[in-house]
């Protein structure tokens, strides 16, 4: 049996015209989808079962005692911190906003560590952007900074961007100008019209010299900036000016580096500036095909976004602060419960070390590092593929994502809501 | 004598690191995370050929990976893919926005003939501490 | 349950403050209860419940003003309760908040004023958290390619199939135009200047758009009529645009007993002058037509000083309220159907323009003679949040309190508008129709605004007695007393007692679900195959909103066959 349309839990892309095959229960085939995507179809090494640490050993154990130790630990926990809920779908974040909420804990997700920062850059500046499909059928520029789609996302260009065509596109990548700054030669950068090599940290530099000429203050730019010759920006903003449609999609090389969510005012700032001589919109390019979903459901439900620390019964939100490699940093969080992101590998070290010390709580299809620190292991059925649900792509689109297979395994959704129910008699026996 | 590379360490997203990115405890995903990209001038200029080592370090902390040439990459700059062997030498500050600077760490590169970790022997001393609680 | 002793207004049933009582059971109005509860309101204002017709409250362009606005975030905080989730924002509350404050207002229904058809699953994400009242969105179709391609090719047929399958897509109540073609043209970063300027691409006017699109909403008998924002909203002499986009419908009729062209936010229409320094009131000539052709009706989008988020489909607007006040400014526009924008505003008592623009919404109120042709709105959070409305009930039942206002703004809001003149003060009938009964009417809700018998069990109870209270003298405690509800009753329970609440039921969802011919339907389902095969960016299979977003529906059939 084929399966048609699914979409692809895998990247911000959200690709929704998978076709997938399905043999006696099991997954066999998977077309149109890229290299990351068929490989989250084929499957990997799954969580056995669920466990529990007992004398220092992860043992298996039944999914009642897991949800017992689950909510002991964030009943007994002043400042638990939920972490995570990307790489699951909108049920999920409801249902551990709620958690969070009865638990008086911090809720955050793994935008605070990508795309955080564009967050901020948006509460100073405002993002002036656009669904993917206008970007289709109207962009005769693209210019990706500190993005590398070739590699991140995969279908991007031939879906969305560069390659893709549309109703004013009909030429697709031959009647549109490409242009790629990085800090490095990129696949994404091979395929450029132009390409603007800068030096790690320089952004702001250059976006700012950008913005000087866009508003016809070039004359006050020094011959190079940041190493960059005057001539190229100058050549770059000449492209810009001259696009009837530009779209700037910038990824985490702005928001990793040196200035981090000042980068991306200047970049936001620098689309609106575009937009007094032609049009011009902006996008993030998000990683975890929900991360963006995880930032809707709690600015709907808290009033923000992401970082939001809920002790009070209030939302308070103050990343710095209330994210959650600030509170690991400050060795404030004393217990962590993580849904569907390993933060053992993607945070930085010190800031692991702080989680190794603390009760780990991990509620994930795969085994992965934070599986080796986690004192509770559930595994859980894979959404989009084992479990219906709701995600949100990168520019913001909701789409309903489909169950191809079961799995037999309770959902994200189901876990969290058996851990919120027994905090809750917990709560109610005190 | 050691030769010492003065660079600046960024991370990113690579295919095969995102192909394995939920498969974290395969081959692959040692296979494609567990490396470093220099320019091809900065890895002759280490006088190490072939698949050797390289030592990353970092004023946060150190770690083993195996070295790769990338044309891509200009002199003075080397790229491990996102991941725990990246996030080894990253640093915790998050600069008043709750993410850390995972790309534009100063580090030192010198070639190694120690070996690289896996990922089990990476996170084996976080393991213990992690002990039976309830 | 008997609502005992309490002055009732129920203008639809010509109740004029008559002492009585009103019963309800299973969630309906009867003629009698026997179940035992009783409330004691003898001495208190009896009202159906609050109708809001237009108010940005869910989706896409709600969540963009709470995200990039967390300084609003700020204002509103309330924390958790054993009942209650926390609530945050003023101008962009969170979705709680929402439910909660529009049930202390007396409110028990709410609609929200703009989804594109591309995005409603989240609006409808949105609905489905905001508690208690009930609630429903307008589709927008303005900017549609399909809705553009029709009337260009002059195919009414198709254009009426194509908006009620829109309506099923969207699960949408209604069909919304903003600032037709406009926002068509602003995905190439421009606009069309008046309702005879040619939309780039489609050869079509807004003056096409409008009347084709009020006579589909005609032949397909839908329960509310076309409700536009119209072009060239926001900008000094526009009332122009307003009385030519009038003129140009009067000859089409409604197919139902109500208008046949709702006008919203008129107050942001209704300005004259040729720029910002000559900026006047047009509120009586706009008010003059009306009193002629009760065919239209209209809202207030009344401005409330202090902080307020603009957030329209009308993208181009937001772009020049952002360069004017250089503010931060989202923009969003959507692959084949609309633009939108989203800009933090301050409104200042100092502030000439803003001075008019407030004197703007109470003239057309207080000048249109016939209540049943106006709602009382702020167009929240555009020209203020709702939270607001009894200020603006205050203000349009007092002119001692409006003359009270004048005294603090700018001079100009007296010289440039002839609001200083009236003296009309509305009386309790007519709020009640402005707040109630009209707006229930205009968006075709028999069953709401209303106390008769069969209307649901929606009443909200005021600790004021008409009887002793001069509202004109006492507007304090006018506005005290509607901004805390004595009791709000949804659907026959009490969900607010002494101005708290103490029950969170979930509302329904009110969609418009039309009938049409199927050879109709086939042709724009081939139309719209061939648009998602070379335009839009994901599959025809995965746009229309599913069942599992609207989990408590109230489906409203209409349709021509």
């Amino acid at each position: 049996m084929i399966v048609e349309d699914v979409l692809c839990p895998f990247c911000g892309c959200l690709c929704d015209d998978i076709k997938v095959e399905v043999e006696d229960g099991r997954i066999v085939g998977v077309k149109r989808a890229c290299r990351l995507g068929s490989s989250k179809f084929m499957g990997h090494e799954r969580i056995s079962g669920p466990m529990v640490r007992r004398d220092g050993e992860l043992t298996e154990t039944t999914y009642d005692e897991a949800y017992d130790r689950a909510a002991q630990i964030l009943k007994a926990a002043k400042r638990p911190l939920l972490y995570g809920w990307c790489s699951t779908v909108c049920e999920t974040a409801k249902k551990g906003i709620l958690l969070a909420e009865e638990v008086g804990g911090v809720i955050d997700s793994t935008a605070t560590v990508c795309h955080g920062p564009s967050i901020i850059g948006i509460e100073e500046k405002g993002l002036a952007g656009s669904t993917l499909g206008q970007v289709k059928n109207r962009a005769d520029l693209i210019v990706f900074w500190g993005a590398n789609p070739a590699e991140a996302h995969p279908r991007h260009t031939m879906r969305y961007s560069s390659n893709s065509t549309g109703m004013f596109t009909p030429e697709g990548r031959g009647g549109r100008k490409v242009v790629v700054v990085d800090v490095r030669r990129t696949r994404t950068a091979k395929n450029a019209d132009k390409f603007i090599l800068i030096r790690p940290g320089t952004d702001y530099e250059v976006i700012s010299a950008l913005r000087m000429i866009v508003k016809g203050k070039g004359d006050l730019i020094p011959d190079t900036v940041a190493g960059i010759p005057k001539s190229d920006l100058e050549e770059v903003a000449g492209m810009m000016l001259a696009a009837k449609f530009g779209a700037v999609l910038i990824g985490l090389g702005l928001t990793h580096s040196r200035g981090r969510y000042k980068n991306v005012d200047n970049a936001l700032s620098l689309v609106a500036d575009l937009n007094g001589f032609t049009k011009f919109v902006v996008l993030a390019m998000r990683g975890h095909y929900n991360v963006a979903g995880f930032g809707q459901v709690c600015a709907w439900e808290t009033g923000y976004p992401m970082a939001v620390d809920l002790a009070r019964g209030a939302p308070y939100f103050n990343p710095g602060e209330t994210a959650a490699c600030d509170l690991l940093a400050r060795k404030e969080a004393d217990a962590m419960m993580v849904v569907a992101a390993d933060p053992a590998s993607n945070f930085p070290r010190a800031t692991v070390e702080a989680m190794a010390e603390i009760p780990v709580i991990q509620v994930d299809p795969f085994p992965n590092p934070t599986t080796f620190l986690a004192d509770v292991v559930i595994p859980t059925a894979v959404c989009g593929i084992e479990a219906e649900g709701t995600a949100y792509r990168m520019d913001g689109l909701s789409l309903r994502m489909k169950k191809v297979v079961d799995s037999g395994l309770p959902t994200d959704e189901e876990v969290v809501e058996n851990i919120l129910d027994r905090v809750r008699r917990l709560a109610d026996d005190n | 004598m050691v030769i010492i590379l003065k660079a600046i360490m960024i991370s990113g997203r690579t295919l095969g690191q995102g192909a394995s990115l939920e498969a974290k405890t395969s081959p692959e995903f040692f296979k494609a995370t567990s490396i470093c990209a220099l320019s091809e001038s900065d890895y002759d200029d280490l006088g190490i050929s072939g698949e050797a080592n390289v030592l990353v370090r970092t004023e946060f902390g150190e770690v083993v990976v195996s070295a790769r040439k990338d044309d891509g990459l200009p002199p003075g700059v080397i790229f491990i893919p996102m991941g725990p062997w990246a996030n080894a030498v990253v640093g915790m500050d998050t600069g008043g926005c709750g993410t850390p600077l995972f790309k534009g760490t100063e580090a030192e590169v010198e070639g190694t003939k120690m070996r690289v970790k896996d990922i089990q022997e990476l996170f084996a001393d976080l393991l213990r501490r992690g002990g039976d609680r309830s | 349950m008997i609502i005992e002793g309490g002055i009732v207004y129920d203008p639809k049933n010509g109740v004029l403050g008559e002492e009585m009582d009103v019963s309800i059971e299973d969630g309906r109005v009867v003629e009698e209860s026997r179940d035992g509860e009783k409330i004691d309101a003898r001495g208190m204002l009896v009202l159906p419940g609050g109708v809001d017709a237009h108010a940005h409250i869910a989706g896409g362009k709600v969540n963009t003003g709470r995200i990039m606005r967390p300084e609003d975030g700020r204002r509103g905080t309330e924390p958790r309760t054993k009942l209650l989730r926390p609530s945050t924002g003023y101008t962009v509350p969170n979705c709680y908040a929402i439910g909660y404050r529009y049930a202390r207002l007396g409110y028990t229904i709410a609609f929200e004023a703009a989804t594109p058809i591309l995005e409603a699953r989240h609006t409808h994400e949105e609905l489905e958290e905001i508690p208690i009242v009930d609630k429903g969105a307008l589709t927008l179709f303005g900017n549609n390619w399909e809705v553009l391609e029709c009337v260009r090719d002059g195919d009414l047929d198709k254009l009426a199939a194509f908006v009620a399958w829109g309506l099923r897509a969207s699960r949408g109540y209604g069909v919304k135009v903003v600032n037709p073609g406009g926002g068509e043209a602003w995905g190439f970063g421009g606009n069309v200047k008046g309702i005879d300027d040619p939309v780039p691409s489609f050869n079509v006017t807004p003056r096409e758009i409008i009347r084709y699109l009020m006579k589909a909403n005609e032949a397909l008998r839908l329960p509310h009529s076309v409700h536009l924002h119209t072009n060239n909203l926001g900008k000094p002499g526009n009332y122009e645009t307003t009385l030519a986009t009038l003129r140009a419908v009067e000859d089409i009729a409604a197919s139902r007993d109500r208008q046949v062209l709702h006008v919203t936010h008129m107050q942001f229409s209704a300005y004259g002058g040729t720029g910002w320094k000559d900026f006047e009131s047009k509120a009586s000539e706009i008010a003059d037509y009306f009193n002629k052709h009760d065919q239209f009706t209209m809202d207030m989008g009344q401005l409330i000083f202090g902080s307020a988020t603009t957030m329209t489909a009308d993208a181009p607007l937001e772009y020049a309220n952002a360069r004017l006040l250089k503010a931060k400014w989202s923009n969003h526009d959507i692959e084949l159907e609309e633009s939108s924008g989203v800009v933090p505003i301050v409104y200042g008592r100092k502030n000439p323009i803003n001075a008019i623009q407030w004197a703007i919404g109470l003239e057309l109120a207080l000048l249109t003679e016939d209540p049943w042709q106006m709602i009382m709105t702020t167009d929240h959070p555009n020209g203020g949040p709702f939270v607001n409305y009894p200020e603006v009930i205050a203000l349009l039942m007092s002119r001692p309190k409006r003359e009270e206002e004048l005294a603090t703004l700018h001079e100009l809001a007296s010289k440039r508008s002839s609001l200083p003149t009236i003296e009309r003060e509305m009386d309790w009938n007519e709020v009640a129709i402005v707040t109630r009964a009209g707006p229930a009417k205009i968006l075709g809700l028999p069953e709401k605004g209303h106390l008769g018998v069969g209307a649901d069990g929606d009443v909200s109870i005021y600790e004021i007695d008409p009887e002793k209270v001069d509202p004109s003298r006492d507007h304090k405690e006018v506005k005290a007393a509607l901004a805390r509800a004595k009791y709000t009753i949804k659907g026959g329970e009490v969900v607010v007692r002494d101005g708290e609440i103490v029950a969170v039921p979930q509302g329904r969802t009110y969609w418009v679900d039309a009938s049409v011919p199927e050879d109709q339907a086939a042709k724009v389902e081939a139309d719209l195959a061939s648009k998602f095969a070379k335009y839009y960016s994901i599959q025809m299979s995965n746009y229309m909103v599913q069942d599992a977003y609207v989990t408590r529906p109230r489906v409203i059939k209409a349709g021509v066959i």
